[in-house]
């Protein structure tokens, strides 16, 4: 598949031609459907390309990690689905793992290793804050310079696997003013898409999640709201849209704010 | 001799009866499935070291913390003047400790300061309750015991504290009135000015207030340990196997569920092997539906909840107004397993009252509002885990009764026929890379 510049190879391309990757890219479902978590993925497969990380993806094998049937309680979707990944996964001998998304990385970190799928799993803003690290990534000034930006932590990478610093130090790198809201880090509000609650209608309350913590994020009137998950993406936009803020707020995830501060 | 004869009847009686009500929590616990947990043992240790003796988790909120770690370390010290109390009460000595000179002096005078600032915290923690009356103690599943459990300890430290320090000012003054009995030993900082009040006594009267709070102290410290295995109280001893057993690895990873493991296992090789079953045990349950199908560590969590709110004050879907709430998932999964207690007593252990924990006491709309965010695991400060009994629970509606919310099903069907909890084609996977 070609991109405007370059081809992304599947895994199946690469071992057809000798090759491996250093990286697996896990894209996820909403990475691959979801048309607002697509700008997503291209921002960040743009960002291993420029910054020569030999990667690949699944393509038409990668499926569903399992990750909403283990949440919704169905144990035999999530195993079946997790072995047939891992089945794949295996089969290209794969060691290393990048996802965009909190829920896959947390599914393929830490419930697979006990159904015979052991990865080296690394969330993109690790990724990035690795690659930012080692000078292989430089952001000068850029569309950010100056901004004022909150940062809202995703459940399953904060308090589900203790991390926190790695987004923070990537937005550190766009020479923004950082705010934080009321409730971040270990104490922060979900944004109510977690636990396959993305799938189904809320149940009946004063107020819906995605409200309550949109609000929050708008109360330190910031220019862009941060995310790095395309769940809460979904819920902060649409919060933001709600609170009819759209125009002058911005919901972006971090690989598209590093992608746009690189004119990529 | 009476006295002593008393007060070792007293003692006996009142440690028989808290050894048996302890014995019966641990079987209840035990009542749970199995779950062995003897891992990471340095990690064990250093996590109970920090959390259970180190309070750490309680500093997030600064006020309770404080007043909580004076009551704590007031309760953990001046156990060391129960001692003295104890072989008092059972040699017929008075101070009995008082041999340690400068040393003693210094334990009395810090026990009374101890006392004072426990008071001063019951005080303060009785305001909040009652007339502050913050929200997290005043939620739909706070009523009216749960509510008088906690007055009532409150109350109780309030009258044991009040003893302890009129008896110092009684003994204090008899000292110094050179008292038969009364050996000068002890410094007597806080009681002493209580000595304006008392001084215009007779010895008599003062001796009778002396022993009169001491019984008073001891047996309101004999009752208190009876009340506590009763109580929401019952963390000031379980929390510290409770942290001790918590869980260590990080916290999204949600348990591996074998049973299901060894079935997909046959579905997707045919020569696969199932393991050997003993055919006179029934197959487990899948998930839980009454408390025997959590583990006995959720249900030594549900005996350690003091029920002060901090999950359900974090609670996204209860902060937005649903009806879930982490901390009546604990005190349901407690009740339940008090009423399945004493079914086991009365009617014997294989007695079924038709009840269950999900549907009588909690409901599918609770279960169904969590968003699986951990914010209630991490706020308790004892590493109660109400989202593990919540995912229990929707395992046995999904996976035994096929219960799960209409749209949660469509995405199951999605899921295993496209590889996505979206309609979408598999051969769309890499359309993004196309503009």
């Amino acid at each position: 598949m070609i991109m405007e510049d370059f081809k992304v190879n599947t895994m199946a391309e690469m071992m057809a031609r000798g090759e491996k990757p250093e990286i697996l890219f896990w894209v996820g479902c909403a990475g691959s459907f979801d048309d607002r978590a697509k700008k997503v993925t291209k921002a960040l497969a743009k960002i291993l390309h420029h910054s020569r990380v030999k990667f690949a993806v699944l393509g038409t094998e990668e499926s569903c990690t399992g990750d909403p049937a283990k949440r919704a309680g169905n144990e035999f979707l999530f195993q079946m689905s997790a072995m047939n990944n891992i089945a794949v996964l295996n089969g290209y001998e794969v060691t290393k793992i990048v996802t965009g998304c909190p829920h896959c990385f947390n599914t393929l970190k830490n419930e697979y290793p006990e159904l015979g799928g052991n990865y080296e799993v690394l969330h993109h803003s690790q990724l990035l804050q690795e690659l930012m690290d080692a000078g292989k990534i430089t952001v000068q000034g850029g569309a950010y310079q100056g901004k004022k930006i909150t940062f809202h932590d995703p459940c399953y990478l904060g308090r589900a696997n203790n991390v926190y610093e790695a987004p923070r130090q990537v937005i550190m790198r766009l020479d923004s003013l950082m705010t934080e809201m009321k409730r971040s880090r270990a104490n922060g509000l979900c944004c109510g898409a977690g636990g396959a609650q993305m799938f189904k209608e809320p149940e009946n309350g004063k107020k819906d999640i995605n409200m309550e913590r949109s609000e929050e994020a708008l109360a330190s009137s910031p220019d862009t709201i941060a995310v790095a998950c395309p769940f809460c993406m979904t819920m902060m936009s649409d919060g933001v849209k709600l609170h009819e803020k759209e125009d002058s707020v911005k919901v972006k995830d971090i690989a598209e704010m590093i992608a746009e501060a690189m004119d990529l | 001799m009476i006295s002593q004869f008393l007060f070792i009847l007293l003692l006996s009686v009142g440690i028989y009866f808290f050894v048996i009500r302890v014995k019966k929590v641990l079987r209840n616990i035990n009542l749970g499935r199995e779950k062995v947990i003897n891992d990471r043992k340095k990690e064990r240790w250093q996590t109970m070291a920090r959390v259970a003796m180190g309070q750490s988790k309680m500093g997030s909120r600064p006020v309770a913390a404080f007043f909580h770690l004076l009551i704590y370390v007031g309760f953990v010290i001046i156990n060391i003047e129960v001692l003295e109390i104890m072989i008092d009460g059972v040699f017929g000595t008075h101070r009995v400790l008082s041999f340690l000179g400068g040393f003693y002096d210094f334990l009395i005078g810090s026990f009374e300061y101890l006392a004072i600032g426990v008071l001063v915290a019951c005080v303060v923690f009785l305001v909040r309750r009652n007339v502050i009356r913050l929200k997290r103690f005043h939620m739909a599943e706070m009523t009216s015991w749960p509510k008088s459990d906690a007055n009532l300890i409150l109350i109780t430290e309030i009258f044991l504290m009040t003893a302890f320090l009129f008896m110092n000012a009684s003994d204090a003054l008899l000292q110094s009135r050179e008292a038969s009995h009364y050996v000068l030993a002890g410094a007597f900082p806080v009681s002493s000015s209580l000595f304006g009040m008392l001084g215009s006594y007779s010895n008599e009267t003062l001796i009778m207030i002396e022993r009169g709070c001491w019984w008073f102290h001891i047996i309101g410290i004999i009752a208190f340990l009876n009340y506590v295995p009763y109580s929401k109280h019952f963390h000031i001893l379980l929390a510290f196997p409770n942290t001790w057993y918590s869980n260590l690895n990080p916290k999204g990873q949600f348990n591996n569920m074998e049973s299901v493991t060894n079935e997909v296992k046959l579905m997707m090789d045919p020569a696969a092997v199932s393991p050997p079953t003993d055919p006179n045990i029934p197959p487990q349950r899948f998930g839980a539906k009454d408390v025997k199908d959590l583990n006995w560590k959720q249900l030594m969590d549900a005996y350690s909840c003091t029920e002060c709110g901090r999950c359900t004050s974090v609670c996204p879907a209860n902060i937005t107004g649903k009806l879930l709430s982490p901390r009546k998932i604990m005190m349901d999964t407690r009740d339940r397993l008090e009423e399945v207690g004493k079914n086991f007593d009365l009617k014997g252990a294989d007695y079924d009252d038709g009840k269950s924990l999900i549907n009588d006491y909690i409901k599918e709309e609770e279960i169904w509002a969590c968003t699986s965010c951990n914010a209630c695991v991490e706020a308790c400060p004892i590493l109660i885990d109400p989202l593990s009994i919540i995912m229990d629970l929707r395992r046995f509606k999904v996976m035994e009764e096929s219960a799960a919310p209409a749209e949660l099903n469509g995405m199951f069907t999605k899921m295993e026929n496209n590889g996505a909890p979206w309609q979408f084609s598999p051969a769309d996977r890499m359309n993004w890379t196309e503009n």
